[in-house]
C-alpha cells in the first residue's frame, strides 16, 4: 500500500481565489478618487459626512448581528461599502444625526431583517436614500446643495437637472465644470472623472461587467436625444447631471440586487433607464436614478425567470409543458 | 366555538391574543389610513367600536331568523343602519371629526372587522357574549389604532394630540426639536412609515401570543390563524402553499 495519503474531498475541486471582503475592498478602492474628488470640491465637511457614514454602518451591522444572534459580518467590509455609497448620495450640508438615521435604515431595515449580505431585496444604500428623500424634503435637495470650492465663498445653487427641469438654460454651468465636477450636488455624483476612473478600474479588475453601465447610460441618451430633438449638448448635461454615473457604475451592478444572466442585465439596465428618463422629463423630481434603480431591483427575481439561459442540449418544449402543468395544478 | 370561554375570556381575547389588527389583520385599509394622528384613530375606534356592539348585538338576537344562505347581505344592512346612526351623530356633534376621518367613517360599513365578528362569532353565540366580544375587540382595534397613531404622530410630526370630541391635551415639540438641531422624520406620516410601523406593531403582538402559549401567525394553513377555531373553512397546508 502507498503510504502517500490521499485527500478526498467533495467538489468543487478549484476554487476560485475571489472573496467577499476581496471584492468589496476593490469596489472601496475605486470609490476613492470620488472621495478625493468630494472633499476638493464640498470641503472637509464632505469627509466628516461619510466617515460618519460608514461607521454607523459599521456599527449598526455589528449591533444588529449581535441582537440577532449571528455571526459577526463587519469584516466582509459591505457595511463599509454601502455607508460611502451613502453618504456619496446626500448633500455635504445635511445634518449627521440625518447620516446616522440613514445608515441605521440601509443596513437594519433593508439588509439585516432580509437576512445579511446577499438577501437584501433592494440596494440598502438608495433605500436608504429614498427614505431621508421622503423623511427630510428640506435637508435633502434644493438649498441644500451647496459648491463651496469657488474662491471659499459657500455658493447656494440648484443643481443642474433642477435647473434644466426649471427651464433656466442660460445658468447651467459648463460642459467641462460638469465633467470634472465643479457643481453643486450630491456629494459623490458630482465628478464624473472619478466616477469613470473608478468604474475602469473595477471593470479591469472584473468586479463588475461593463453591461449594466453602458447600457443603462446610453439608454437614457438615446431617450434625451429624442426628447431634446437632437441636442447633443443637452444629452450630455443629462449624462453628466444627477447620479446617473455613479447609479450606473456602483448601484446597478451591484450583485445581490442585479440579474446575473447576460439577457437579464440588459433588460435591466434598459428598464432603469426608462424609468430614468420618464422620471426626469415627466416626473415632479428632477433626479430618478435612485428610483429607477430600486424599482428595477424588485423586478430582478422576474427577470431571472424569464431569461434562464437554456443548457447546452436541452430541449425547451418539455419544459414549457412542465410549468404549464405545475401552474395548472 | 371548539372551547367555551368565560365572558371575562371573551372582553380581554380582542385586546392583543386575537387583536383584530395586529392578530387577525382585518381592518388593514382604515388603519393605515386614518392612524397619522391620534385624535382621528380614537374618533375612528370609538366610532367603529359602537357600530361593532350594536351590529353584534343585533346579528346575535337574529341569528335563528337570518337564512344561512343570504346572510352576509343580511349582516351588511344591519351594519349599514347602525354606520348610518353614528355618522349622522357625528356629524351634529363632531363636525370636525367628520371632516378628517372623511370617506373612511361611511366605510365603516365594509370594514372586515365588523363582518367578520357578526361571521365568526355573533351568528353562532348568544346576544350577550355578541356584546361582549364587540366591546373587546372595540376595545383592540382603537388600541392598536392609537398606538399606531401615537409612534406615527410623534416621530413623524413631533406632536401628540390626545381629544377625543374636542377635549384632551396636545403636546407640540417641535419647537424644541428644532433647537437641538433635529426635525419630525416625516415618513412615519406617509404610507411607507404607516406600514413599517404596522409590521413591527404585528411582530411585536405575535411575540406577546407566543409567550402566552398561543401559535404564531403564519401564512401557512389554518394553524397558524388565531381565528382557526371560530372559522367554517379549513385549508390544509399544502393548500396554502400550494396558492
Amino acid at each position: 500500500m502507498n503510504s502517500k495519503k490521499l485527500t478526498v474531498s467533495v467538489s468543487p475541486h478549484i476554487r476560485s481565489l475571489d472573496t467577499t471582503s476581496g471584492i468589496m475592498l476593490d469596489v472601496i478602492i475605486a470609490l476613492i478618487p470620488a472621495l478625493i474628488a468630494s472633499v476638493y470640491i464640498f470641503g472637509i465637511r464632505a469627509l466628516l459626512v461619510t466617515i460618519v457614514a460608514v461607521t454607523s454602518c459599521v456599527l449598526a451591522e455589528s449591533i444588529s448581528r449581535k441582537v440577532m444572534k449571528r455571526e459577526d459580518t463587519i469584516s466582509d467590509l459591505s457595511a463599509v461599502v454601502t455607508g460611502i455609497l451613502l453618504a456619496y448620495n446626500l448633500p455635504s450640508t445635511i445634518p449627521l444625526w440625518m447620516v446616522i438615521f440613514g445608515s441605521v435604515v440601509a443596513i437594519v431595515v433593508v439588509k439585516q431583517m432580509f437576512g445579511g449580505i446577499g438577501q437584501n431585496f433592494v440596494n440598502p444604500a438608495l433605500a436608504a436614500r429614498i427614505i431621508l428623500m421622503s423623511s427630510f424634503p428640506g435637508a435633502m435637495s434644493g438649498s441644500a446643495f451647496t459648491n463651496p470650492v469657488v474662491k471659499d465663498i459657500t455658493i447656494t445653487s440648484a443643481s443642474p437637472l433642477a435647473i434644466i427641469k426649471n427651464g433656466e438654460f442660460d445658468s447651467l454651468p459648463t460642459l467641462k465644470e460638469m465633467f470634472f465636477g465643479l457643481t453643486s450636488g450630491c456629494l459623490g455624483e458630482v465628478c464624473a472623472a472619478a466616477l469613470i476612473l473608478g468604474g475602469v478600474y473595477l471593470v479591469i479588475r472584473k468586479v463588475i461587467s461593463p453591461v449594466i453601465p453602458v447600457v443603462y447610460i446610453s439608454t437614457v441618451a438615446l431617450l434625451m436625444l429624442i426628447a431634446f430633438k437632437g441636442d447633443i449638448h443637452m444629452v450630455a448635461y443629462e449624462i453628466l447631471g444627477g447620479g446617473l454615473i455613479l447609479g450606473a457604475i456602483f448601484m446597478a451592478t451591484d450583485y445581490t440586487t442585479t440579474p446575473i444572466t447576460f439577457k437579464g442585465k440588459i433588460v435591466f439596465a434598459i428598464g432603469c433607464g426608462l424609468i430614468t428618463s420618464v422620471i426626469r422629463l415627466f416626473g415632479s423630481l428632477p433626479e430618478g436614478v435612485s428610483f429607477s434603480i430600486i424599482l428595477m431591483n424588485i423586478f430582478v427575481p422576474h427577470i431571472e425567470n424569464l431569461t434562464t439561459p437554456k443548457p447546452f442540449g436541452a430541449e425547451k418544449k418539455p419544459k414549457n409543458k412542465e410549468k404549464e402543468e405545475v401552474a395548472k395544478a | 366555538m371548539a372551547e367555551k370561554k368565560s365572558l371575562r375570556q371573551e372582553l380581554t381575547k380582542g385586546f392583543i391574543i386575537e387583536n383584530p389588527v395586529l392578530r387577525l389583520v382585518l381592518g388593514t385599509c382604515p388603519t393605515l389610513a386614518v392612524s397619522t394622528s391620534v385624535e382621528n384613530a380614537l374618533g375612528m375606534g370609538i366610532a367603529a367600536t359602537i357600530v361593532l356592539i350594536c351590529s353584534n348585538v343585533a346579528i346575535s338576537a337574529l341569528r335563528k331568523v337570518i337564512p344561512s344562505k343570504v346572510r352576509i347581505p343580511c349582516f351588511v344592512v344591519v351594519i349599514a343602519a347602525f354606520v348610518s346612526l353614528v355618522q349622522m351623530f357625528v356629524k351634529a356633534f363632531a363636525p370636525a371629526l367628520d371632516e378628517s376621518l372623511g370617506i373612511f367613517l361611511p366605510l365603516i360599513v365594509v370594514n372586515c372587522i365588523i363582518l367578520g365578528r357578526a361571521e365568526a362569532f355573533a351568528s353562532k353565540n348568544s346576544v350577550i357574549p355578541s356584546a361582549i366580544d364587540g366591546l373587546g375587540m372595540g376595545i383592540g382595534f382603537t388600541f392598536a389604532l392609537a398606538l399606531m397613531a401615537a409612534i406615527r404622530e410623534f416621530f413623524g410630526a413631533g406632536a401628540l394630540t390626545i381629544k377625543v370630541l374636542g377635549k384632551g391635551f396636545s403636546i407640540d415639540i417641535t419647537e424644541q426639536l428644532a433647537a437641538i438641531g433635529l426635525e419630525p422624520i416625516l415618513i412615519f406620516i406617509l404610507a411607507p412609515g404607516g406600514f413599517f410601523v404596522f409590521g413591527m406593531l404585528i411582530a411585536l403582538a405575535n411575540k406577546i401570543a407566543e409567550n402566552n402559549g398561543k401559535p404564531k401567525a403564519t401564512l401557512n394553513g389554518c394553524e397558524g390563524c388565531p381565528m382557526a377555531s371560530a372559522c367554517a373553512v379549513k385549508i390544509s397546508d399544502e393548500e396554502a402553499s400550494a396558492q
